[in-house]
């Protein structure tokens, strides 16, 4: 993405209470960095009665309060703020301030901790021990957070590691689960009802709300997994 | 100041008007479902607007108060009382120390707010005291024997609480009035059957419908052609299309981005109306446009406030 050039955007209403900006389509990693410049831009535009940013793979939305954009034409509130938008994208994005530092998320595979990697490398028609090398290789990219609290969707799986969601979900996924859905990684912050492939464990907390941030990772973190056996595990996991 | 919880009820818990900021950390707004009752609940007693009450559901608490204060009650219509003493909604009552409130089955609606004088202190999770049941964030549903702390109230009360708000404009309970819905994103991917069915047809609440959504059972909604979708972000009140063809719109427990095709979006004027159909009721939606709903919104923010305005003039007269 070119740093110059201004941020081609496209807002539709979601509701009447909330934009929704859209900066490209599909899991697109430079849609997202758009999307990751664009939440930038707008933090610091600091636009009144605005209250929830929240940035997905190729759009963000932007809930608002509508009494704060009244005008005296008697224009509704949403096309005021769109038309403020707008504004703010003519000019070029702040860049975000870009921290390159790779977080390194330690897990142990399978097992008890990765009850689907066998079956992983069954559908893959590969060696487990393959697979974690694979998925501990690649560095990722943090394209959001959603779906539970803390729960980061990651870019940069190795395709060969690409594998459906089970057919039924599981009823309860262990805290720290890194798992696989399609195309996408991720990490369940808590336990949460399920259906990705579990492949491994971290014994790290990647949500708690008493702490700050109470997120581990955030939307446009890069990230490495690093393998650790389960003497490791417990002893980081204090158990 | 405290009061006991000797009874839970069905869902007893405390909420103000949500966690807002946090949705970037997958963090949900939770608060009220009915936040007009909120609102109101809160000005009886005058407090501000987003303290701590108490959402009651379906079927009301039994509290012991340790102290002295005021309470009222707003939102779906519940018999309540103090011993032998029928407890009025949508006004202030004075509570003498040790008096146990019994609020019984909800006769129309499904939830009621409860506020008492100096609000609840609840020690804030990201900023907000609301309970999110489904995430588990922020407390949760009363037990009997919990014990809650209030502040002292702001206004001092004699006895002259002789009077009460009207709820007509703000409890709605004829469950048979359509709810306002705005076109969605994909509402022109709905085949040509299914985009008259939306308006023209009858749905029931699912008895699965709760804080997190309601699903809405009646005729089966098809897309024209199969959408690729990725996650994007949601709202509360927007309407979603699972691939069984039976929308569900989210409330305020919601996941905070989703995949599935958003039809509609239930205006925000309708939210505390539809917090208060209980499964098994029936739902017709009607279109209203953007414009409209908007300046709907704007209609009823305005008169809340005078209406506020005044309910605060005439605790401090």
């Amino acid at each position: 993405m070119s740093k110059a050039a201004a941020l081609e955007v496209a807002i539709e209403p979601l509701g009447d209470c909330a934009l929704l900006l859209r900066f490209g389509e599909g899991l697109d990693a430079v849609a997202n960095e758009r999307v990751h410049a664009a939440l930038h831009t707008l933090h610091a535009a600091g636009l009144p009665g605005v209250v929830d940013l929240v940035p997905a793979y190729a759009t963000l939305a932007l809930h608002y309060r509508p009494e704060v954009w009244t005008d005296s034409n008697g224009r509704v509130p949403w096309r005021n703020i769109a038309a403020a938008v707008r504004v703010i994208f003519r000019t070029p994005p702040i860049p975000a301030p870009r921290d390159d530092a790779i977080i390194e998320i330690p897990v142990c595979y399978g097992g008890a901790f990765g009850a689907d990697l066998e079956a992983l490398a069954a559908y893959a028609k590969l060696e487990a021990e393959t697979i974690v090398a694979r998925h501990a290789a690649a560095t990722y990219r943090v394209a959001m957070i959603g779906f539970a609290p803390g729960f980061p969707y990651l870019f940069g799986l190795d395709p060969a590691l690409h594998m459906p969601r089970r057919p039924s979900p599981r009823t309860r996924v262990p805290a720290g689960s890194v798992a696989i859905g399609g195309a996408q990684t991720g990490i369940y912050p808590t336990e949460l009802p399920g259906g990705w492939q579990l492949i491994g464990r971290t014994p790290l907390v990647l949500f708690d709300a008493g702490r700050e941030p109470p997120i581990l990772l955030a939307a446009g973190d890069r990230v490495r997994f690093v393998a650790i056996d389960e003497s490791r595990f417990h002893e980081l996991a204090g158990t | 100041m405290s009061v006991e919880v000797i009874k839970p009820g069905l869902l007893t818990t405390l909420q103000d008007r949500g966690r807002h900021g946090c949705a970037m950390l997958g963090v949900g707004t939770a608060g009220a479902m009915d936040d007009v009752a909120l609102r109101l609940s809160n000005a009886l007693v005058g407090n501000a607007p987003d303290a701590a009450a108490l959402e009651i559901t379906l079927i009301g608490p039994r509290l012991r108060f340790l102290s002295a204060t005021t309470m009222a009650l707003a939102g779906a219509e519940f018999p309540a009382r103090i011993g032998d003493e029928k407890i009025p909604m949508w006004q202030p009552v004075a509570v003498d120390r040790g008096a146990v409130l019994d609020v019984g089955t909800a006769r129309h609606g499904a939830r009621a707010c409860l506020a008492i004088g100096g609000g609840f202190v609840v020690e804030p999770t990201l900023g907000s005291a609301s309970t999110d049941v489904n995430a588990q964030l922020g407390g949760r549903a009363l037990h009997a024997g919990d014990r809650l702390t209030a502040l002292a109230p702001a206004v001092a009360h004699g006895r002259a609480l002789r009077w009460s708000l009207d709820p007509r404009p703000w409890f709605d309970p004829d469950a048979a009035r359509p709810l306002r819905l705005i076109r969605g994103t994909h509402f022109d991917a709905l085949d040509d059957a299914s985009r008259r069915a939306l308006f023209e047809g009858e749905f029931r609440v699912g008895s699965d419908s709760n804080r997190v959504g309601f699903r809405f059972e009646g005729p089966v909604l098809r897309l024209g052609a199969p959408i690729e979708m990725v996650s994007e972000p949601l709202a509360t009140g927007t309407l979603q299309l699972p691939p069984g063809g039976q929308p569900i719109a989210l409330m305020v427990e919601r996941p905070t981005v989703g995949g599935y095709p958003r039809i509609g979006q239930i205006a925000a004027i309708d939210l505390p109306r539809l917090a208060q159909r209980r499964p098994g009721e029936s739902v017709r939606f009607e279109e209203i446009d953007l414009a409209a709903a908007q300046t709907r919104y704007l209609e009823r923010e305005s008169a809340l406030d005078r209406l506020i305005g005044a309910i605060g003039e005439r605790l401090t007269a």
